[in-house]
């Protein structure tokens, strides 16, 4: 099982690229959801079966592969785009530093030390790399649809990690948080389509009315 | 009674969702207002031993922000029933609702021991905020609603992740897995230590992002400067307190892991940085709304500062959750009723505040002279004992930066805001319907009397809870 949970792993570092180096925001959704339903396996495949446990993978899977990638969708067929053109910082440059932060993380996990059971796993790595990611790609493009793709592959960073806690984490704090993460996506989906509507495009480098003088 | 504190605001909020009518909502949001102050202050009095198991504990620290935010709460929901009697070109239900959810979680932040439960509720905050951001419908508010949504996100997302580092260590030291406040200062010593340091990093960038400690603040002068005036008071008096508190939690935890060195410098570095930069943006802001917020930036820097010196600083930190909050309510209730009034919140377009508005111009007035630490005001005592501890401790560096930084903000903000009040109304200024009423001047005045109440004298119940808080918070020799 454990071998599983790691190539899964490998595939969600993976993902992290395709979502950093693609200029094509539906493959860019596609891709975040697909990381979705992959983290709504993984509990399964390190945790016993208890019903607690479905209702996560239930829950993760409808809402961060179905759900919120719909919404999304939506939001990039009303504003008639397709690509996010001219982010901040290039496609290769985002791409090396992406590298150079999956890196890094490794070295840092490596540094920290860790259980035993835990030892070969790449958990930490992975979800301290995902978190990064998706940080890299919320500073680094302009369009309000790739910031909230950002903000989704931070919390997959996030729930990565939540993985290794789950004696730690009370169901109801552990549930709680998910929820809270969700609901700020939702709301961030429906604030993007109002953006739309307001600036007819969902260019947050135009969102600059409220600057200092 | 604690329960009450969390699902009194929630039944006002479906109440309120349930009313069709427009007047009546504001009304029935200030009574259940009352109930919550009235039960905060039974729980002040009379207070419930802390749950089985540890979770619900309302202790000293959680008293005065529980307090200063339900306080504040009750002006800010009277003042809504004159304010939005001018607002009636729209619904205000999700403004109603949006205020008492974010008063449920706001009371569970204060009352609960378990660090997760805690960043459940502040992270509820957060986005029961958003919808009243927006309330002006409009491309700026939009804007505004954005950054701050996806700022304050991230950064609440880091907290989580600090928190996560932080129950990983009480499982490598192999102690029990947990994330209470009370177990993790109990097991301190034992708790791996590279986890330990980096999840208090993570804790305090995201926790200072949703307080607003520069550089994390850009999102504050827009979604102060965008809000409503009485979400804006909620924001500047009621979430920055929140945010402090739980960066208290973590300053707890600090000091029993002995990292707190670490962590005070942190904490005077982000301060002082946030201190000079509200000093820089202060003057010459065109937007009076915008100008509180960069005053509240200045203000959680003082706070942080103030935990960073430690000793007698954090009296005065302590009694600046206060000060600092209910000060800005009088500020932004009565920039809203000058907002009304000229229809403008650009300081070329409103002139002669006090001639047009003698109330709520003279409150501004009095307001910033208070929130710029003026004795007789309760601001003078906090910003006072901070100054003096920072000099008695011997660091000089610290307390002149300091002292600069409030005389540049203090003549920063007089250029703006004495052209504001004083002088002639401009002739080709707008007109509108609105005139100063009971209702919306009432909770700004009462909220400044409060505030100077407590500059001139402050009750020794009060003085017990505030050096009982404080004695949570000592470095032990």
């Amino acid at each position: 099982m454990i071998s599983i949970a790691d190539q899964l792993l490998v595939l969600v570092l993976l993902i992290n690229f395709i979502s950093l180096g693609t200029s094509r925001l539906i493959f860019s959704i596609r891709a975040v959801a697909v990381q979705g339903v992959i983290l709504g396996i993984l509990p399964g495949l390190i945790h016993p079966f208890s019903w607690h446990l479905v209702g996560i993978t239930v829950g993760i899977i409808t809402a961060k592969g179905f759900a919120i990638p719909m919404l999304l969708n939506r939001a990039v067929r009303t504003a008639e785009i397709k690509r996010e053109v001219e982010p901040f910082l290039g496609y290769v440059p985002t791409l090396l530093l992406g590298a150079v932060f999956t890196a890094l993380s490794f070295g840092f996990a490596g540094k920290l030390p860790l259980l035993p059971e835990h030892q070969n796993y790449i958990f930490v790595p992975a979800s301290i790399a995902t978190l990064m990611t998706g940080f890299l790609i919320l500073t680094t493009r302009r369009k309000a649809i790739s910031q909230v793709i950002g903000y989704l592959v931070l919390e997959n960073g996030i729930f990565i990690f939540g993985l290794l806690l789950a004696e730690a984490m009370p169901i109801m704090v552990e549930a709680g948080a998910l929820l809270d993460l969700l609901v700020g996506t939702f709301v961030m989906g429906i604030v993007m389509n109002l953006i739309s509507r307001e600036f007819s495009s969902l260019d947050t480098s135009r969102l600059t009315s409220l600057k200092e003088e | 009674m604690l329960a009450a504190l969390i699902i009194l605001p929630l039944v006002g909020a479906a109440v309120t969702w349930l009313i069709p009518f427009d007047r009546l909502r504001p009304k029935v949001l200030s009574l259940f207002a009352l109930a919550h102050l009235g039960i905060t202050i039974l729980l002040l009095t009379d207070t419930p031993p802390e749950s089985p198991g540890g979770w619900i504990h309302l202790d000293a620290l959680g008293k005065i922000v529980l307090l200063s935010t339900s306080v504040l709460f009750l002006f800010c929901a009277i003042y809504s029933i004159g304010y939005l009697f001018y607002r009636r070109e729209r619904s205000n239900r999700v403004l109603c609702v949006g205020l008492l959810v974010c008063l449920s979680a706001a009371s569970l932040v204060t009352i609960t021991h378990h660090l997760g439960l805690m960043w459940v509720a502040l992270e509820t905050t957060t986005i029961s905020m958003a919808p009243l951001i927006y309330f002006n419908r409009n491309a700026r508010s939009i804007e505004a609603t954005w950054k701050y949504l996806l700022i304050c996100s991230v950064g609440v997302a880091l907290a989580l992740i600090g928190l996560y580092f932080l129950a990983y260590s009480t499982i490598v030291a192999r102690v029990e897995p947990s994330l209470l406040l009370d177990d993790l200062m109990r097991d301190a010593g034992k708790l791996s230590s590279g986890w330990v340091h980096a999840a208090f990093v993570f804790l305090l960038v995201g926790f200072g992002s949703k307080m607003g400690l520069a550089p994390l603040h850009t999102w504050k002068p827009d979604a102060y400067g965008e809000a409503p005036g009485l979400v804006g008071a909620m924001l500047a008096g009621g979430l920055v307190n929140l945010a402090f508190l739980a960066l208290l939690r973590v300053y707890q935890l600090c000091l029993a892991t002995k990292e707190i060195a670490f962590f005070q410098n942190a904490l005077v570095v982000m301060g002082l940085v946030s201190m000079i930069f509200a000093a820089i943006f202060m003057a010459r802001q065109a937007d009076f709304k915008r100008m509180l917020a960069y005053s509240s930036v200045e203000h959680v820097g003082i706070m942080a500062v103030a935990l960073g010196l430690g000793g007698k600083a954090i009296f005065g930190a302590l009694f600046h959750i206060l000060a600092n909050g209910l000060t800005k309510g009088v500020l932004f209730l009565s920039s809203g009723n000058i907002h009304r009034s000229y229809n403008s919140k650009r300081t070329d377009h409103v002139r002669g505040a006090m001639r047009r508005l003698p109330w709520s111009g003279g409150l501004f007035l009095a307001g910033f002279i208070a929130i710029t630490g003026s004795p007789p005001f309760a601001p003078f005592i906090s910003e006072f004992t901070i100054i003096s501890s920072a000099f008695i401790q011997g660091r000089m560096l610290i307390g002149a930066i300091f002292l600069i930084s409030l005389t540049v903000i203090f003549i920063g903000m007089a250029l703006t805001v004495l052209p504001m009040v004083m002088g002639e109304v401009p002739s080709d200024s707008e007109t509108t319907s609105y005139r100063d009423t009971i209702w919306t001047v009432g909770p700004p005045f009462l909220l400044l009397l409060l505030v100077f109440a407590l500059g001139v004298w402050i009750p020794a119940p009060l003085m017990s809870l505030l050096k009982d808080a404080a004695a949570l918070l000592e470095v032990p020799q």
